[in-house]
């Protein structure tokens, strides 16, 4: 699929730092204010998706691997995993076994900022990783019987 | 205005089953699927909903006490957070069947995708 | 020992993104396949050494995180008690057999990997609707075990699967959005989600006169009952199954209708009734009517196949209705005036014999079909013949089926269907009890024509070969559960299946409900 005009992609090309920052900051405080993991992680994948349709799909064929969302993907939650059982041999199952902090710092809750970015990673990569499945990749079209 | 919005949110449900029964096309199908979703995370979001509450996010210096004396509650607002991570994993597989089906079928009309009988 | 709990879900879900992991690493692609079956069978392991080391009653209530729930119901809880271990015993191992058989059938597809984390998902999520003790817990898991089925059942990407699934899909959702709905009006009425305070706060509303509960449960129930039974495939909310079970490949239609069905539907909904809404007449006559339906319509559909999968999944439409009736009937028993807990207790012993047994069987005819239509390429009752001379591990294995599940002693299928045709004369109800036995009359008819067309008869096709050993040990591991089920009744009983009943007996009552974990 083809990009778009000129502007579009400097524009998109400009603000698409921005947008992935907000989706980290989002991520990052999810335990002090509204957001979290998932929040966070798609608006990471939106930022992701306005770059390949500025830009067009064969680029991101070109630089984006399906393959390697997938490790992304399931690394992050094989850590949000890890943490639930490690809280399993340090106490309860998902406890928070790190220090809890004052309340409004930003270290503070424990293992929640851990398993916040992992679910953000998480989301982030499985969600460019659908996006690239379904619009980029190349399908084979049967003939209609 | 109490109870309209609850009979919007049953109507949107309504809408939701009615797309999904009645409607031949599959892309009409997975709206269908979407306006369920949305149906019933509001009808989910209003449950908690507390007249003059406000946000459930704890201010500097306030006591928690205070915090459940005046927010509305938060428990349906992390349900409906789960409730939309299932809709869009849905929506997202059956996205891909549709398009799947295309590919095999040619076409996106329930009535000509009846391989299976009986 | 009750920190080892939570094992039984978190192990297959994280070991499900370790093998997306390892399917990437170049060399280590073959091993997911032992990885997967390995973490089935430590959870079989773990499950019946729960049933013997809690035996002596203990429940243990596991918070998630040591919230422990004291005022606002911040906590999740996990339970244990004896209906969850016996659903646990059954989950793994239908999935055990399951993914032995799967290391050679899944052979001719490519992406292996994703089968063996797609099946890990499914069985982790049914071992977590089944501990948890808090309905939205249930809820979540359940979908996640569902969105993982919608993509096995599609797991070949031809046209037939493809449209198969995407009708599961459809009926899914809906059935998942009403039982939603039913779950927001619960907690709109009491505030709480964990299942024992639901139940002490709908037993302290109001009731208006002339109805036996306020409106509001009244919708609740009705949107709970018929997702619930969508997800169970009872007539009239079946049609998924009888596309969605044949199109699948054949360990995964073992493990839907063996256990998906169960896990999901039918224990859902014993849960549902007993533990959380209460007995009362309306909701057993629900039940009861579901189950009576179920049974005969299954059954007649059953008979006129010629598919040998799609008569194995409408003849699970049938058993399962077996199951929902004894619930319905245990029920009814336990909500008059004195309830009658004696006889309560024998319907439950059938009815949870029979999900126990037909999870076995149904699983063993599954994948003996899946090994017929390896070897001969055909699903058509027709076209196969002689099979018991040329497949003869196959065949030993479909006979024994075919037997349990026609009801034939000694084997497993014989002792439950009796015992619930015995329960309900019992229970003063002789029309359901003629019903039922028309339908294992019927049953009987309908595995005999199996075993004509499929086992016995001239061969009509050459060059047919007995499967790989895997398939032979898969197929072996569940025929034995059949025997055994119907020569070790007694110590099954004493273990799995009286604390199972005895749970849900209790939850009638007070102080059985508390200990279902509503103190820390």
């Amino acid at each position: 699929m083809k990009g778009m005009t000129l502007i579009v992609r400097n524009v998109a090309g400009l603000i698409s730092g921005f947008v992935m920052m907000y989706g980290l900051y989002v991520v990052a405080t999810g335990h002090l204010a509204p957001g979290g993991g998932f929040a966070g992680g798609v608006i990471i994948m939106a930022g992701v998706v306005m770059l390949v349709l500025a830009f067009g799909g064969d680029r991101a064929k070109a630089l984006l691997d399906e393959k390697r969302c997938h490790v992304i993907d399931a690394s992050g939650a094989l850590v949000f995993a890890v943490v639930a059982l490690l809280g399993l041999f340090l106490g309860g199952f998902f406890k928070n076994f790190l220090p809890v902090g004052k309340v409004h710092e930003f270290f503070s809750g424990g293992t929640i900022l851990i398993s916040n970015v992992a679910i953000g990673v998480k989301v982030a990569a499985g969600l460019v990783g659908i996006f690239l499945a379904l619009i980029v990749a190349t399908r084979q079209v049967m003939p209609k019987e | 205005m109490g109870i309209a919005i609850y009979i919007l949110a049953f109507a949107c449900l309504l809408t939701g089953v009615y797309a999904l029964v009645a409607k031949k096309n599959i892309v009409r199908i997975i709206l269908g699927i979407a306006i369920l979703e949305y149906a019933v995370n509001l009808l989910l979001v209003l449950v908690g909903y507390r007249r003059g509450g406000s946000a459930p996010i704890l201010a500097r210096g306030e006591a928690p006490a205070a915090l459940a004396a005046r927010a509305v509650d938060p428990l349906p607002q992390a349900m409906v957070l789960t409730s939309i991570v299932i809709g869009l994993s849905v929506t997202a597989l059956a996205v891909a069947m549709a398009i799947r089906l295309y590919d095999k079928y040619g076409t996106f009309d329930m009535n000509d995708i009846r391989n299976l009988r009986g | 020992m009750k920190e080892l709990v939570p094992l039984l879900v978190g192990i297959p879900l994280g070991t499900a993104f370790l093998i997306v992991i390892l399917a990437h690493v170049r060399g280590l692609s073959r091993l997911t396949g032992l990885l997967a079956t390995a973490v089935v069978a430590v959870n079989l392991l773990l499950g019946v050494w729960m049933c013997i080391a809690m035996h002596d009653g203990a429940a243990p209530a596991i918070w998630a995180g040591e919230w422990n729930g004291l005022g606002r119901p911040i906590g999740i809880e996990l339970v244990c008690d004896g209906l969850a271990r016996l659903m646990v015993v059954v989950i793994n191992m239908v999935a055990l057999a399951a993914i032995i058989f799967a290391a050679s059938y899944m052979r001719r597809f490519t992406t292996v990997w994703l089968f063996h984390s797609l099946f890990l998902l499914m069985t982790g999520a049914m071992n977590g609707v089944v501990l948890s003790g808090d309905l939205f817990n249930m809820y979540v898991f359940i979908e996640v075990a569902a969105i993982a089925s919608y993509g096995l059942v599609a797991f070949g990407t031809e046209s037939e699967e493809l449209e198969a699934a995407f009708k599961y899909l459809v009926l899914g959702v809906l059935a998942s959005t009403f039982i939603l709905v039913g779950i927001t009006v619960l907690y709109s009425l009491t505030g709480h989600l964990n299942m024992a305070k639901m139940a002490e706060g709908l037993r302290r509303l109001p009731k208006p006169e002339g109805l036996s509960a306020s409106p509001a449960v009244l919708l609740a129930a009705a949107c709970l009952l018929g997702g619930l039974a969508l997800k169970a495939a009872m007539v009239p909310f079946h049609a998924w199954l009888p596309d969605a079970h044949p199109s699948a490949p054949a360990p995964i239609s073992a493990m839907l209708s063996g256990v998906l069905i169960k896990a999901a539907g039918v224990y859902a909904l014993a849960r549902i009734v007993f533990t959380v809404l209460g007995v009362n007449p309306y909701y057993a006559n629900i039940l009861i009517a579901l189950g009576v339906l179920s049974m005969v319509v299954g059954m007649f559909l059953a008979l006129g196949q010629w598919d040998l999968k799609r008569l194995l999944a409408y003849s699970s439409i049938s058993q399962a209705g077996y199951i929902v009736l004894a619930l319905g009937v245990a029920a009814e028993v336990l909500s008059r005036s004195p309830p009658d807990r004696a006889v309560a207790g024998l319907c439950l012993l059938g009815g949870l014999f029979h999900l126990f047994n037909h999870a076995a069987f149904k699983g063993l005819l599954f994948l003996s079909s899946g090994s017929i239509e390896q070897a001969t390429g055909t699903r058509q009752l027709k076209q196969m013949g002689g099979l018991a001379r040329q497949m003869p591990v196959t065949g030993f294995c479909c006979r024994v089926g075919a037997l349990s599940i026609a009801g034939v002693p000694p084997f497993n299928g014989f002792f439950s269907k009796i015992i619930i045709i015995i329960a309900l004369a019992l229970a003063g109800r002789p029309i359901l009890c003629a019903v039922a036995v028309g339908v294992a009359v019927g049953t009987l008819l309908m595995y005999v024509k199996v075993q004509r067309y499929v086992l016995e008869g001239a061969p009509t096709q050459r060059a047919v070969r007995e499967s790989p050993w895997p398939m032979g040990v898969g197929m072996a591991i569940l025929a034995v559960v059949c025997v055994l089920g119907g020569l070790a009744i007694l110590p099954l009983k004493e273990y799995l299946f009286d604390p199972a009943g005895k749970v849900l007996l209790d939850s009638v009552t007070a102080a059985g409900r508390l200990a279902m974990g509503a103190t820390p």
